[in-house]
């Protein structure tokens, strides 16, 4: 089968170069230089542009239609309707700016075809057309430049130090989310004191240690509605990016150095369900920055709901040191096997309760 | 405007000890005749010829670039689905039953980034035209050395030859994509492909750097020293503004990519911790404490975005060349050209930032690389217009050449707007390495450089190989070439829109993608009938090279001094004295003249002025 395919394509290929050969034979016959550009030559091109220019409206245009539907729905984050606003902003001066020089590129192209005896107008220079296509930009990239700056140090800026501190743990191709408990600081942790199931590297002798809450293993993160987060990021091995597509946010994570990312998620799961219309719908964290074989399979899912579904999530949660009251298994166990911990500890609840500050 | 640097006595002592030189070549005809094959095709130090060695190198390289890009093109439409292509290419271990390893796919596309971007429009597109172009349009002999030029070829062989004996080792090729960050790359343990496949690369990318440094300095020199009589800055043609420019890119830039290559492999091989800092991989607690792999991605970037300019400059130089003399028009405002060409020069070297807007720097560091970034949209808007109005009121022939070279403008809009997206770092948050990225490089520096490149090859086959590429062979291989390259990169952009991650082996594990397998498919399908197109190509390119039709000397009428050179290759270029220059390059359509070009070489009319020389 792959043969006959093959063998029709270098015949086919045969085929043609006859048929060129052939009108070019006639033509030198004619006495004329098969590779001389004839008026005929340039008319027929300057039509393919004036077509293609037409196809690249319709094709561009209609892509922009149709895939509409196809990418991100709105953003769930409040900085995220921010990016939103600017990307339209930005984009619609783009598909002006594309679609009018590409048209006056094939205009020119279409109209001006050499035609014999014609001869083209000498025209070297001309400084007001000049200035005017370098101030003409030059004024709306400052407009770009400032909008994007103003958001970009607005969304950047360091978070306040009550905003919520959970941190993200990656490692090939796994995330590990910890809640910082209700001191708001995560305990320490050092990359030597990797070992067996503390995979994390925490130093349990750290008192803020304490109240830290790891999920296990690509768990579902779950954050509340209208309450701002600050992620703090870190590497156990190559550098991974953190990329929350609907939150539009995104930061990588560089081992030896810690890296952070806030934002306010907007909109619970369920209110997105509902607008998007597809039940099956999950916020989800990548991994977007090529970290080795499966790479493109490196993700956690995150539920976005109301405080009482939030607290209701971390009361079944353990805290990496139980308290000493409480007769939960040793530390060693609670947080790092696969699926979460079926035990639930009456003494985590208290402190779960008192996690999220105003 | 008479007190130009040509008065030097320097510059005249050196013209006359090259005519010395060739008239003693003269007088020695039967040493000429006698050159060895070897001497003659192998280890040449004729400009000429190691232009086409650049040229047939990177065609090579850049066939197995394409070849790889269907491979994981396959791959990304139809996941998992079984390909006798794929088994055919990939072989039995990385491509069993005709579905593609992961880790295969990862190596496939860290190749063919490095050997399109370093081998072919790098190595290719300036080894091949800075070589041809620059003696012949300058007015020289030859190269200032031609030995150093003999060893840039000949680096650059062993680069590519390393690079492809990469694809075979055991564990595979280099596959930590093809900006190999660490510490994935440093570390054998993060991915089978950092073993020997990354040594390798690693060996390749400084036989590379060598071989761009030697040309690179070889360039510059000539372009400085060895223009002939008349030949003013002011009236050098584009092609050589922006060959000139590019090396000084390369020389400023390459050498910071040898330091961080360098850094690379002491933290690989000797222990030393640049970039690597708090490591826990394979069961192990690395000791390499300290470093960070963000110093890498700043050394890495320094030169890795005036590596863009340095692709796309010289495209954008053939393209002025052959936009020109093809409209029959001057190029529209020349000095604005050069200006643009050494503005972009500039500035190419303080963005570099923006590809690490993400990587937790200081705020306010990213809006300084926001600003100088979008700066680089004025000169660039600045000849993209002036391109649109150099073919307005033209009497434009559509040679092959031509095609290519309008539609690089399109492809220089086309992926020029979507910067403005990436480079404004509040927008960079969510479309940073998706494949709104995949698709902006490649239309703006991929796709236009390689057309830049086609252009330059039809135009210039004459002056090559002394014969014609097939015209109408030539039409069908742009159409199908133009046509597929957008239909492969405008729909990526809203792949990457979606949210979708570049280099990833397939997108099916993420349900939200799944509505978008249609895009790829189509994207898919457009790349296939792109790479036949090139099938065209390649049959016309080697066919012409022995039978395509004799050229005359001057088949486009054009007026630039390499058109100037009898129709054999000789060195020394031109058999007698040097040819003298008068006026600028671009006087085409001249009011009050008879013909439409007048050549440099043409003395001035009493009381014309040059039009090089207007404010």
């Amino acid at each position: 089968m792959t043969f006959i395919i093959y063998a029709i394509l270098i015949l086919a290929a045969a085929a043609l170069w006859q048929l060129i050969r052939v009108v070019e034979l006639a033509a030198k016959l004619k006495g004329a230089d098969p590779n001389k550009v004839t008026e005929r030559d340039n008319r027929m091109n300057a039509r393919f542009f004036f077509i293609f220019m037409i196809a690249l409206w319709v094709t561009s245009l209609w892509q922009l239609w149709a895939y509409s539907d196809d990418l991100l729905p709105q953003a769930a984050s409040e900085h995220g309707v921010e990016i939103d606003w600017l990307m339209n902003f930005n984009m619609l001066i783009i598909w002006v700016v594309f679609l009018l020089t590409n048209t006056a590129l094939f205009i020119m192209a279409w109209k001006y075809y050499g035609r014999d005896g014609q001869r083209a107008t000498y025209y070297p220079h001309n400084n007001k057309l000049e200035m005017l296509w370098t101030g003409v930009p030059a004024v709306v990239l400052f407009v770009i430049i400032f909008l994007g700056i103003r958001l970009w140090n607005s969304t950047l800026e360091p978070a306040d130090k009550s905003v919520r501190l959970v941190e993200l743990y990656a490692r090939q191709f796994d995330w590990f989310a910890r809640y910082s408990g209700g001191d708001n600081q995560l305990g320490k942790s050092n990359y030597k004191m990797i070992m067996g199931v503390n995979e994390l590297g925490l130093d349990s002798s750290d008192a803020h240690s304490a109240d830290d809450v790891i999920l296990p293993k690509s768990d579902t993160i779950f954050l509340p509605v209208g309450e701002e987060v600050n992620f703090r990021l870190r590497s156990q091995d190559v550098i991974h990016s953190a990329y929350f597509p609907h939150f539009r946010a995104q930061m990588n994570v560089v081992p030896g150095m810690e890296t952070f990312f806030h934002f306010k998620p907007t909109i619970t799961t369920d209110s997105m369900r509902r607008a998007t219309g597809n039940p099956e719908f999950d916020y989800v964290l990548l991994c977007n920055k090529i970290c080795g074989a499966s790479h493109y399979n490196m993700q956690m899912k995150i539920v976005v709901g109301t405080k009482a579904e939030y607290e209701a999530f971390m009361s079944r949660k353990a805290k990496f040191i139980p308290d000493a009251a409480s007769e939960v298994k040793p530390q060693v166990d609670i947080p790092m096997a696969d699926s979460v911990p079926a035990t639930d500890s009456t003494a985590t609840k208290d402190t779960a309760n008192e996690v999220a500050p105003k | 405007m008479a007190s130009d640097m040509h008065a030097h006595g320097d510059l005249h002592a050196h013209s006359l000890e090259h005519d010395a030189h060739v008239h003693h070549g003269h007088d020695d005809h039967d040493h000429e005749h006698h050159e060895t094959f070897i001497s003659k095709y192998v280890f040449s130090m004729d400009h000429k010829t190691i232009s086409r060695q650049f040229l047939v190198t990177a065609v090579i390289m850049a066939v197995m670039a394409m070849i790889m890009s269907i491979v994981f093109r396959l791959q990304l439409a139809w996941p998992g689905e079984k390909f006798a292509f794929i088994n055919a290419v990939m072989g039995d271990k990385w491509g069993a039953d005709g579905v593609l390893d992961p880790n295969a796919y990862m190596a496939l596309v860290t190749i063919h980034g490095t050997i399109m971007v370093f081998m072919v429009l790098t190595g290719g597109l300036s080894g091949t035209f800075s070589n041809l172009l620059i003696p012949y349009q300058i007015g020289a002999r030859d190269m200032a050395s031609g030995f150093l030029n003999m060893l840039s070829y000949w680096f650059f062989f062993l680069s590519s030859a390393t690079m492809t004996i990469s694809l075979f080792v055991e564990d595979g090729a280099a596959s930590g994509g093809w900006t190999v960050y660490p510490p994935l790359s440093a570390l054998e343990k993060a991915m089978p492909g950092s073993g020997l496949g990354m040594t390798l690369w690693l060996v390749s990318m400084s036989f590379f750097i060598v071989s761009s440094l030697l040309g690179g300095l070889n360039y510059i020199i000539t372009v400085i020293n060895m223009r002939t009589k008349g030949m003013k800055m002011t009236r050098l043609p584009l092609t050589i503004w922006a060959f000139f420019v590019t090396a000084i890119l390369g020389v400023l830039s390459f050498p910071v990519l040898f330091s961080c290559a360098l850094l690379l492999i002491f933290d690989r091989s000797f222990g030393t911790s640049f970039y690597l800092s708090d490591i826990y991989i394979g069961g192990e607690a690395l000791s390499q404490s300290g470093g960070s792999p963000i110093l890498f991605e700043h050394l890495f970037w320094f030169l890795g975005h005036p590596e863009v300019y340095i692709i796309i400059l010289p495209a954008l130089g053939l393209t002025s060349e052959i936009i020109s003399v093809n409209a029959r028009k001057p190029i529209f405002g020349y000095r604005a050209m050069v200006t643009s060409i050494l503005a972009i020069g500039f500035l190419s070297f303080i963005v570099w930032g923006h590809h690490m807007y993400l990587t937790g720097m200081n705020p306010f560091l990213g809006s300084v690389f926001v600003f100088t970034t979008l700066l680089i949209a004025i000169p660039s808007a600045v000849k993209a217009f002036n391109y649109i109005t150099t073919l307005w009121k033209g009497n434009i022939q559509f040679t092959p050449a031509m095609l290519f070279a309008i539609a690089l403008v399109s492809t220089l809009i086309t992926g020029g707007v979507t910067g403005i997206i990436l480079a404004d770092s509040a927008l960079d948050i969510n479309v940073h390495d998706t494949y709104f990225v995949v698709a902006h490089f490649h239309i703006v520096m991929g796709v236009s450089a390689i057309l830049g490149m086609l252009a330059g090859v039809y135009h210039w086959f004459p002056k090559m190989f002394l014969r014609h590429m097939n015209k109408n062979l030539g039409y069908l291989h742009f159409w199908f070439t133009f046509i597929s390259a957008y239909g492969v990169f405008f729909p990526m952009h809203f792949i990457g829109l979606a949210g979708v991650p570049r280099r990833y082996f397939t997108n099916m594990e993420f349900p939200m993608f799944d509505h978008l397998q249609d895009i790829n498919v189509l994207i898919t399908c457009f790349a296939i009938i792109g790479a036949c197109a090139q099938i065209i190509f390649l049959f016309n390119f080697f066919y012409s090279m022995f039978r395509g039709q004799k050229s005359t000397q001057n088949p486009w009428g054009a007026n630039t001094l390499e058109w100037t050179t009898p129709m054999k290759h000789t060195h020394g270029n031109w058999p007698g004295a040097l040819p003298e220059v008068h006026r600028w390059a671009y006087d085409y359509s001249k009011p009050g003249e008879e013909k439409d070009f007048i050549p440099q070489t043409v003395p001035l009319r009493e009381g014309e002025e040059d039009g090089g020389s207007h404010h």
